[in-house]
């Protein structure tokens, strides 16, 4: 017997995509092997690492906790676009600046949450960022580092619009 | 691991979802939000051979004001109610818990009625519904109906759903203004599920508890309404004979498990431990819904 299949529509870093896909794939499997965009990472595969973060529709998931075929007719924006974008590059030079990673596994999707404490909590306190990091599993243990450079990027995001109002 | 293969069908209806369901049993298996799911199916754990995503049913989403009731439709995330206003002003006790829900990127897409339905005792909502007596809102192939949530959690992941019934909305009486509301949990690490947790709801007047409700995250095989140390404490002062009267009570409410790091005795001590604690909170303030500006 065949296997399923569903054809999918759906916007990947601003390109429009259509596919044939089985639906018991997982949308970071879909993004890495169907769309070669591999930034986003397969670690634990059942939720807990974070290494699969992407955004749909603008809000941060877990890759590998949605299916590709649930992504049918959504956006989805993944570390290539966003890289692509410049929109987290002060985040991106932070991290390299302060040594933010090692090995880098966890960095993308690291990268992706962090972001979107940055454009929802400017003034998010090492507390804060901790408990929204809290998901996202480095296992390089650098997490103080990471926080550093959130912290940082935070505080040069403020200096900016205080700036830009004056 | 990858899941097994399965077909799957996005419904635009309550009544084709149901029709899905009502050929195939439990074969069939409804995907909201998938944060749970998801996991089981990556583990094959769960090997349905249809998924049935409810996830765009209009008007199964959001939160409303009825009169003195508040109605969340099943598929409203948790984030959606940790942000809510209305939900801040009217149902404190949730916005207290949605933050202890596993992490960001989990809340934004899980929804309250998988985890209701689920009905994992660890989980948050569950003895939220409990405490604040919420009503469980259900559609199946012979009408809907409503069923307390007092009653419709039964036994460990069991509830008074069948596999054909989908829970469509929980409806939850407003808080009084004078009532206080305290949610805690202790996890081993952020966004774990808790060791233990409870929510507790009471009017503090003259230094004395009135109407105490009081229920339990991951100290039995349900949500666990604490009776006897409700009782315990209603009507009086918390000091600290009554508040010893209370932990003991709690032996009585409580069937904690034992699991790999905590003990059943470790899980019973704590939640008397957070019996204290919470206590405490209530008395310096709490959370209170909002009067109207």
């Amino acid at each position: 017997m065949p296997l399923p299949e569903a054809e999918i529509c759906l916007t990947v870093n601003g390109q429009v995509v259509r596919k044939r896909v089985e639906p018991r794939q997982h949308l970071v499997d879909f993004l890495r092997e169907a769309l070669d965009l591999t930034g986003s990472h397969l670690g634990c595969e059942h939720g807990v690492c974070g290494a699969c973060t992407v955004r749909v529709d603008g809000r941060i998931v877990r890759g590998c906790l949605m299916l590709a075929v649930q992504a049918d007719g959504r956006s989805v924006e993944t570390i290539e676009g966003v890289s692509d974008s410049g929109e987290l590059a002060d985040l991106q030079h932070a991290f390299h600046q302060r040594n933010a990673l090692q090995c880098g596994f966890c960095t993308p999707g690291m990268l992706l949450c962090a972001g979107e404490l940055l454009a929802t909590s400017p003034s998010a306190t090492r507390e804060e960022i901790r408990e929204h990091i809290s998901g996202n599993y480095c296992r390089c243990t650098g997490y103080q580092a990471i926080v550093d450079a959130i912290e940082t990027t935070l505080a040069s995001r403020r200096a900016t619009a205080g700036a830009s109002e004056a | 691991m990858k899941p097994s293969a399965f077909d799957y069908v996005r419904v635009a209806s309550v009544e084709e979802a149901l029709a899905h369901l009502t050929e195939l049993g439990d074969r069939a298996r409804l995907i909201a939000g998938g944060q749970t799911l998801m996991a089981t199916l990556n583990m094959r754990l769960s090997a349905p051979e249809l998924l049935v995503d409810i996830s765009r049913i209009p008007g199964l989403s959001g939160i409303r004001l009825n009169g003195s009731t508040v109605t969340i439709g099943a598929l409203t995330t948790h984030r959606e109610i940790e942000r809510s206003p209305l939900v801040a002003q009217h149902l404190p006790l949730l916005a207290q818990a949605a933050p202890q829900i596993a992490h960001a990127a989990i809340r934004n897409s899980g929804t309250i009625g998988g985890s209701v339905a689920f009905a994992d005792p660890a989980a948050e909502w569950p003895a939220c519904c409990v405490a604040l007596d919420a009503t469980i809102v259900i559609q199946g192939p012979a009408g809907g109906r409503r069923v307390r949530a007092r009653t419709f959690f039964r036994n460990l992941y069991e509830t008074d759903l069948t596999p054909t019934d989908i829970l469509v909305a929980i409806e939850f009486p407003v808080t009084p203004l004078a009532r206080r509301s305290v949610f805690l949990e202790l996890s081993r690490r952020r966004g774990d599920y808790a060791i233990v947790g409870l929510a507790l709801l009471a009017r503090p007047a003259e230094g004395l508890l009135h109407e105490v409700a009081l229920a339990y995250v991951g100290a039995g095989p349900v949500p666990m309404l604490a009776r006897q140390a409700m009782a315990a404490l209603e009507g009086r002062a918390p000091a600290a004979s009554v508040m010893q009267a209370a932990r003991a009570a709690l032996a009585h409410d409580l069937q904690p498990g034992s699991d790999l790091y905590t003990s059943a005795a470790t899980r019973q001590h704590l939640a008397g431990v957070l019996l204290d604690r919470a206590v405490t909170q209530l008395l310096s303030g709490g959370a209170a819904p909002h009067a109207i500006a």
